[in-house]
């Protein structure tokens, strides 16, 4: 029996092979680069450009003139070549990748290395860099080598106020940022069945923060009707009895609010623990974090009350704002003080909108606390959504408990 | 290939917002990316790359995979990167764009001479010499090339 990533690349951990890519993905900025590196391929047609995707999340609307010509650049490429396009104000690429593109047992690269968070769907989904995705433009697949898996075995069910985020946290506190360098993961166990789509997004989504290539969850009966309410008929995968590298075991019950501290993914303390701490913004969205059930779950603890705190607020996608504008959701978020940012990547990568000052410190429900991500000298904090709701009504981190 | 140049000793976990920030990312002059360099680790560090093989603890190049890391470094005329891990894009980005990369352990001081035989998995330090795991074949075509870009060119 084979490890979930050995049957989608159909060899065992070790072999190098080359594999037609299913999907290929860049965003505006990592798209910049592929095409300059396309054309100086001088490789003259795409392969297959209707596998190949165009999203434009990075820094939406453009923030300069500079910007805004090498966005334009890359719209008028996709157009003219005939690859898929979203435009500013669609959605961050994983997100509207994983609104009914990408399927179980699908190999799918793109050119930001949160391209894991498909594997919440089954699909073998990793992250490379420009001159790689050039190659795929231009061949229409690509080498790997087939990964080692490690499996992380969930087991119960998650306890209120902790979360997926929590969990995500949790497991990467667990392995540390080297601990599955060159590796998969592969979520299991009975615990992984209780998980919804939008959830194991969130645990995919941080498997990059371990080093892991892909982080793999099987289709289930979740996957397939979440993929059914998109038009198509998906399949069940079986895992089998296989041999993985090594086993890591979580209790999910045992899951409480955590924070990561900075500038480590790795390093969490239970935000109980952390009570108090000033905070100058809260930022709620991202790819781990910027879906509709995450909005709704922040509004739900907001609503009619106010935050003490600059609070942004970035939909992942225009579908998630669509929803969130129909369902009331959004008037709620905009009434309680909170910011409403363009859906897209927003202050994630501390290029525009929400950008920290020196000395700020900000509560992000994204997935890199890295120094200076979000500004030069401040910091950022991550945890969960309840856990920035709670903190935005503080102003200072508050744990979710109380509020709920 | 051989790599030859003075040591450069970093720590471990070194990530690419650090290697090349996120505001810096947005235009086609890339010695924009070399003169950015570990600005935020230390903002002089960028007028001494040149000439230099960096020695850094594990997992080199982890988080994002903006390829502009792995160019800033060329660019700035580092010869090549030795630590005991690297994270797999920045891995693959180096070997992609002709930065030699090479997985070992070893012992840094700074200024020391360094010079390497990424093909052989060889590396020799002032006096003290390593052996590690070689590039594999394809690696070391795409390394010999100059780049993933040429070595596409010239099969075609
Ligand atoms: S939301 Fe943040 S982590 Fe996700 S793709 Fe955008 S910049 Fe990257």
């Amino acid at each position: 029996m084979s490890t979930l990533s050995e049957q989608i690349l159909g060899a065992p951990a070790g072999d190098y092979v080359d594999c037609p890519v299913d999907r290929s993905y860049v965003h505006d900025g990592t798209g910049v680069l592929t095409l300059e590196a396309w054309r100086a391929m001088q490789a003259g047609v795409l392969a297959r450009p209707d596998r190949c995707y165009v999203l434009f999340d990075h820094i939406v609307p453009a923030n300069n003139s500079v910007t805004a010509g090498l966005q334009q650049d890359l719209r008028m490429f996709a157009r003219e070549h005939g690859l898929n396009f979203t435009d500013v104000g669609e959605g961050i690429c994983h997100q509207l990748m994983g609104e009914g593109i990408a399927l179980p047992g699908e190999i799918i690269v793109g050119a930001d290395s949160h391209t894991c968070t498909l594997g919440a769907f089954g699909a073998f989904a990793t992250g490379v860099g420009a001159t790689d995705m050039a190659a795929i433009w231009a061949e229409g697949g690509t080498w790997f080598r087939v990964p080692e898996t490690i499996a992380i075995r969930l087991h119960g069910a998650l306890a209120l106020p902790a979360e997926a985020k929590d969990l995500a946290l949790t497991y990467v506190a667990r392995l540390t940022m080297d601990g599955a360098t060159y590796r998969a993961l592969e979520f299991v166990g009975d615990g992984a069945a209780t998980l919804s789509i939008y959830s194991r997004m969130t645990l995919s989504n941080l498997a990059v923060e371990t080093g892991a290539k892909a982080g793999l969850f099987y289709a289930d009966g979740a996957t397939c009707r979440y993929l059914e309410g998109y038009g198509h008929h998906a399949r069940p995968q079986q895992p089998g009895e296989c041999c993985y590298e090594r086993e890591l075991h979580i209790d999910m019950s045992a899951v409480v609010p955590v924070v990561a501290v900075p500038p480590r993914v790795d390093t969490i303390r239970p935000v109980e623990e952390m009570e108090g701490l000033p905070l100058d913004q809260v930022f709620v969205g991202t790819c781990t974090n910027g879906r509709y059930e995450d909005l709704q779950r922040f509004s739900a603890m907001v609503k009619g009350k106010r935050v003490k705190v600059r609070t942004l607020i970035a939909p992942a996608s225009r579908n998630v704002l669509a929803r969130a504008t129909g369902s009331g959701v959004l008037s709620d978020l905009v009434r309680s003080g909170c910011t409403i940012l363009p859906p897209g990547c927003g202050p994630c990568l501390g290029a525009h909108q929400g950008v920290l000052g020196e000395g700020e410190v900000c509560l992000s429900t994204a997935n890199r606390n890295f120094r200076n991500r979000m500004g030069v000298g401040g910091e950022i904090y991550l945890g969960s959504v309840s856990t920035a709701a709670a903190s935005a009504l503080a102003g200072a981190l508050a744990s979710p408990g109380a509020v709920r | 290939m051989i790599i030859e140049g003075h040591a450069l000793c970093l720590g471990p976990d070194i990530d690419t917002d650090v290697i090349i920030a996120g505001r810096y990312l947005r235009t086609r002059d890339r010695s924009e990316w070399a003169r950015h360099a570990f600005e935020d680790l230390d903002p002089t560090l960028s007028s001494r790359l040149e000439g230099t093989v960096i020695l850094a603890g594990k997992n080199f190049g982890c988080g994002s995979s903006r390829e502009q890391a792995a160019i800033a470094l060329k660019e700035a005329g580092v010869r090549g990167v030795i630590a005991p891990s690297f994270a797999r894009i920045f891995y693959r980005n180096a070997i992609n764009v002709g930065l030699p990369v090479i997985e070992c352990e070893c012992t840094c001081s700074d200024g020391e001479m360094v010079r390497a035989d990424p093909a052989a998995g060889k590396v020799a330090i002032g006096d003290r010499s390593y052996l590690t795991r070689p590039l594999s074949p394809r690696m070391r075509e795409i390394l010999s090339a100059g780049g993933l870009v040429s070595y596409w060119r010239g099969r075609r």
